[in-house]
């Protein structure tokens, strides 16, 4: 088996967290339980100004993830050439230690409709995908990690499963992969699936970053459990017990903790944070 | 059949489309609501990106209306690039020709002064000239001297008393704003937005200086315009925006 | 006026703005200018708050009727002196119009 942390130098099998602008003072003061950090590539686009200052701190003093919400890797169209050299641009300059996307799409005909859209696994997607994926890396010159999505409906037409599209992908064009655990959770309640079966069906070896996130419960028209990803509280119980399955299967990772909407306070974060920590803790060296 | 990305993208931003086919809760059954999950993120977090970019529209039209004219201007015109910071740039012109809202016809001016604050604080940096740099210039090349302006300086001109009604929407107590027609200059000091009323013939002053007129032909555009134009006055608030980045005199544009 | 009382004016009203400005503490933390507010959207990877409702109830934004409630501090601003002759202030009083489609 490869060992990931040799595929993925990067970042550290540690705590790491979603980087809020709010949050800067008090990571300055002090990130402890934090290791490193997660920025939205999108949000570091602009020209200058005090985002750019900010994220040049921080990575003085910490391993940057950069993760981009905005490629439309999985769209019909070609990837967009101008996001292209600006993801380029950002990575060249920060230098990050790792790279990650999404298993989705968002931009359609010039739209781009701020959300990660979802799939169906065919040959003609995983095709697709895999020519996006390379080109990307070549674009920025470096291996990414690709993300599994949280789903909410099927495509009919799909003739495989998402653990098997997103191994092909990574053998096809050598890139890792991003586990969200909470995603595995979501897509296995609203698709009634055993979410252990799908780590267990899930290439763990190539996984260089594990995500965490919180999700509400909503019905669908049946009244079945319908999860959304929110990432808006904490991390729900079943989850991290869904994580301890996942680690001791694929040993330590590195760990993020996301938490996109209503933001809590630093403090709150950082216990999140310590969680996920524990959990690391009681993974076999 | 297969939902193209077509279909999908059609029916995400038309609540009244009915859900593609092809699309199943995993157990047989059509996704149904399932599917106005996407419908949903799309609308709420267009919607989100709007409300942050456009808090004094929001004030001056209330929470309710800001959130329905949203659902239809994002519809209308989704973002163009996946830089949700630049989000809205239409959205001023959109304002004035929306006929519910055409009795309001300042609306588009309050936006654009929001739409340049944004792209103010996005904008590259660059450090201010020091003092001694314009010290040494004799008056003669003082006169015929080009200012180089800070590339987060914005100058919006309007009909309308621009900046008092945004900040009569923003700030608490501000007073009412008086029926002035006001043109607005935003500088960034450091990282922060800082947005002034400019004296009279202070915008075309401004605009000279950006279309490379050096001090004296900018001086008497402004002159032009407004016959008590203070040049010591326009000056000082350009150094203290930190929006003079450079001082080129004759000889230097020259070598 | 003439050029030398141009360039007298211009050199003058120059030294004037720079005795009235003082360069900032070159000294302070550069950091500290990074603790401050932000002032833009962001993008994420959320998905949208906790329920379905918002994005199926487009049926509202589809349709021809618009109706404005009337809140929002816009009807405090009168501006009736304005000179383009134009209706300038008011509430924005319930409004039921037929838009183009």
């Amino acid at each position: 088996m490869l060992d990931a942390r040799s595929l993925f130098p990067g970042l550290p099998a540690g705590p790491g967290v979603g980087y809020k602008p709010q949050h800067f003072p008090a990571i300055m003061d002090d990130p402890r339980p934090v290791e490193w950090l997660e920025i939205h590539a999108e949000n570091y686009m602009g020209d200058g100004g005090r985002p750019l200052a900010q994220l040049r701190h921080l990575a003085e003093r910490f391993a940057i993830s950069v993760h981009g919400v905005g490629l439309s890797i999985g769209g019909e169209g070609r990837l967009d050439r101008d996001h292209l050299a600006r993801l380029r641009h950002l990575c060249d300059w920060l230098q990050p230690a790792s790279f990650s996307e999404h298993l989705a799409w968002s931009t359609h005909d010039s739209h781009f409709l701020n959300d990660l859209l979802p799939l169906p696994y065919t040959e003609a997607t995983l095709t697709r995908v895999a020519d996006h994926v390379d080109e990307l890396q070549e674009a920025i010159g470096r291996r990414m990690l690709l993300e599994n999505p949280s789903s909410y409906l099927t495509f009919d037409e799909s003739t495989m499963s998402e653990t098997e599209f997103l191994t092909d992908i990574a053998r096809r064009t050598g890139c890792g992969l991003l586990l969200d655990v909470n995603n595995v959770f979501v897509s296995a309640t609203n698709l009634n699936l055993d979410p252990r079966a799908y780590i267990d069906a899930f290439p763990l070896s190539h996984v260089g970053e594990i995500h965490l996130g919180g999700h509400d419960e909503d019905h669908d028209d049946h009244g079945a459990p319908l999860l959304i990803d929110s990432h808006g509280r904490a991390v729900a119980d079943p989850v991290w017990a869904l994580l301890d399955y996942t680690l001791a299967h694929a040993g330590a990772r590195p760990l993020l903790i996301e938490w996109d909407s209503d933001v809590p306070e630093w403090p709150i974060l950082a216990a999140e944070a310590q969680r996920a920590a524990n959990a690391l803790q009681q993974v076999p060296a | 059949m297969s939902p193209t990305q077509t279909l999908f993208h059609d029916a995400l931003l038309d609540g009244n489309a009915p859900v593609p086919d092809g699309l199943s809760d995993g157990q047989g059954r059509a996704a149904g609501r399932r599917f106005d999950v996407y419908r949903n993120n799309v609308a709420v977090s267009l919607t989100e990106a709007l409300e942050v970019g456009f808090p004094a529209i929001r004030s001056l039209i209330g929470p309710e209306n800001f959130k329905k004219i949203s659902g239809l201007f994002l519809r209308q015109k989704p973002p163009s690039t996946p830089m949700i910071m630049q989000y809205g740039t239409e959205f001023p012109a959109f304002l004035e020709q929306f006929a519910p809202l055409l009795h309001l016809r300042y609306l588009g001016d309050v936006a654009r002064l929001e739409q340049a604050q944004r792209e103010a604080y996005h904008a590259a940096d660059r450090a201010p000239v020091e003092a001694g740099e314009i010290e040494r210039l004799s008056p003669d090349l003082m006169a015929q001297a080009r200012l180089e302006l800070a590339p987060a300086l914005r100058v919006l001109r309007s009909p309308w008393p621009v900046h008092g009604i945004w900040r009569y929407a923003c700030q608490d107590g501000a007073p009412k704003p008086a029926a002035v027609a006001e043109d607005v200059v935003i500088t960034r000091p450091e990282f922060d937005p800082v947005i002034k009323v400019l004296p009279p013939g202070g915008a075309v002053f401004l605009n000279a200086l950006r279309d490379a007129h050096n001090l004296t032909e900018a001086a008497e555009a402004a002159l032009g315009e407004a016959p008590g134009f203070d040049l010591a006055e326009i000056l000082g608030l350009l150094l203290a925006g930190q929006a003079i980045t450079a001082v080129i005199s004759p000889k230097e544009q020259s070598t | 006026m003439s050029n030398t009382m141009k360039t007298v004016a211009i050199a003058g009203a120059m030294t004037a703005a720079l005795t009235a400005y003082t360069n900032p503490a070159a000294a302070q933390d550069a950091k500290e200018k990074c603790y401050g507010v932000s002032l833009a959207g962001e993008n994420d990877c959320k998905a949208g708050a906790g329920t379905t409702c918002a994005g199926s109830s487009t049926v509202d934004y589809q349709g021809n009727a618009w109706t404005l409630v009337e809140e929002g501090t816009c009807a405090d601003i009168d501006l009736p002196e304005m000179a383009d002759g134009s209706e300038r202030s008011g509430s924005l009083e319930p409004l039921d119009r037929d838009l183009p489609s």
